[in-house]
């Protein structure tokens, strides 16, 4: 079939739409149930802009279907409801023009939240898949090193 | 967003996933196994990949082992890079994987994707050519066992209709002494320049390399010469250079003449690092 009426679960909630199968994650999630927080960037997987959590771990959604996302638990930027690295984003200067935070952060709320012990090296290596070409990392790596560092205190 | 469309299919075992493609193809259809899909998504967009139908084989149980059997380590081919980085069974195979795309991305690039891959660099199977792995192919004709260096010559030479579901490697490779460097021209995230994978096992030194032809390579040539220590380290170099395949990849990552430069010295790396 070349068209599908499939059931996603988004931020909790099982969202019907119909798609073509070339459609991809993106695109289902800003055309069509209107979550426009994953943004449109490079298309081609690699800026990250439009990375959302995809049963716990970071996925660029502009290089998956929409298809290959039944039964799996998607989560985008709207789905984060007062994240720590939200804040921690905001206390450390973390973006300025915007356009890539969504990404980074559903890319460091997924680092965090499967490596609440990640050293540097983990850090850069994980941050190395989204691009912001106007705030440079230092300020983000910062946030995600504040959350962490919340984290391990008993 | 792909320009065209095609019909897509889950199956959830190999003669399910294998009956489709002949089926599909005998109808006058495209088809084409897909595992993370990253290529068809990518080069789709920009018309240099099509299909009118995908047989997507993520579910299908077998692609997806990853288990220790006996004296063999068997990886599925849709097994993502990132799970297998995760897990950690084949060290050699984690630190070359690791330094493929981004992390992010490694989480839907698949072991079997990026060896079949159409870009030029599948620095996934570098180790397993180190290592004398066995490939698992499904087919038409049936399931068969292939030992990869007699299957994998610049590409991963399948039938139509066939696709690759498992690797095999003998535990004696994962333990052994190893090193794999890969080289960017520009920062620690530019595109690929040069990877060189190299494994130690008693004396002998192997190698295979990624980048440097317009497709990845292990040459017993090239390792004969490195291997030779009656010769200064020098000439080892030097003999090993002269023996790589044609053609050197001349673009706009870098010059044939700068590629054989980085070459030259990541041989010396490896005879350093595997020679102390």
């Amino acid at each position: 079939m070349k068209f599908h009426t499939i059931t996603l679960n988004i931020n909790g909630n099982n969202r019907v739409v119909t798609v073509r199968s070339a459609d991809t994650l993106l695109y289902a999630l800003r055309g069509k149930l209107g979550l426009t927080g994953s943004k449109p960037g490079c298309l081609n997987g690699d800026c990250g802009a439009c990375t959302v959590n995809l049963d716990g771990w970071p996925m660029k959604s502009c290089l998956m279907l929409a298809v290959e996302a039944i039964g799996k638990k998607v989560t985008t930027i709207e789905g984060l409801q007062n994240a720590p690295i939200q804040q921690a984003f905001v206390e450390n200067f973390a973006f300025q023009c915007g356009y890539c935070t969504p990404g980074f952060i559903m890319n460091c709320h997924s680092l965090i939240e499967q490596h609440p012990d990640a050293d540097d090296e983990k850090i850069k290596e994980w941050l190395e898949s989204n691009i912001c070409r106007c705030t440079g990392y230092a300020e983000i790596e910062r946030a995600v090193k504040s959350v962490l560092k919340k984290n391990r205190v008993p | 967003m792909l320009p065209f469309d095609f019909d897509y299919y889950k199956p959830e075992t190999l003669k399910e996933a294998v009956d489709l493609f002949q089926y599909l193809d005998q109808q006058g259809n495209q088809p084409m196994f897909f595992s993370g899909g990253t290529e068809l998504i990518t080069l789709g967009r920009i018309d240099l990949a099509y299909t009118d139908a995908v047989i997507d084989i993520k579910d299908i149980a077998e692609s997806k082992v990853m288990k220790v059997s006996g004296d063999h380590l068997i990886l599925g081919s849709t097994l993502s890079l990132t799970e297998i980085e995760e897990a950690n069974l084949f060290p050699l195979l984690t630190k070359t994987a690791s330094e493929i795309a981004d992390h992010t991305a490694r989480g839907k690039i698949t072991l079997g994707g990026n060896i079949c891959a159409q870009i030029f660099y599948r620095e996934a199977v570098l180790p397993f050519l180190l290592a004398d792995s066995q490939v698992l192919i499904i087919g038409p004709e049936g399931k068969k066992v292939i030992p990869i260096n007699e299957i994998f010559h610049e590409q991963l030479r399948l039938k139509r209709g066939e696709f690759l579901v498992q690797l095999a490697t003998d535990s004696r490779f994962i333990t052994a002494p190893f090193i794999s460097i890969k080289r960017r021209q520009q920062w620690d995230t530019g595109y690929p320049l040069i990877t060189i994978a190299a494994l130690k096992t008693g004396q002998e030194l192997r190698v295979a390399i990624s980048g440097l032809c317009p497709f990845p390579f292990r040459s017993k040539e090239v390792e004969s010469v490195l291997n030779n220590i009656e010769m200064s380290l020098e000439a080892r170099v030097q003999g090993a250079i002269e023996l790589v395949p044609d053609p050197i990849l001349d673009d706009v990552e870098g010059s044939a003449e700068y590629r054989l430069f980085v070459l030259q010295n990541l041989f010396y790396d490896v005879l350093a690092r595997l020679e102390r």
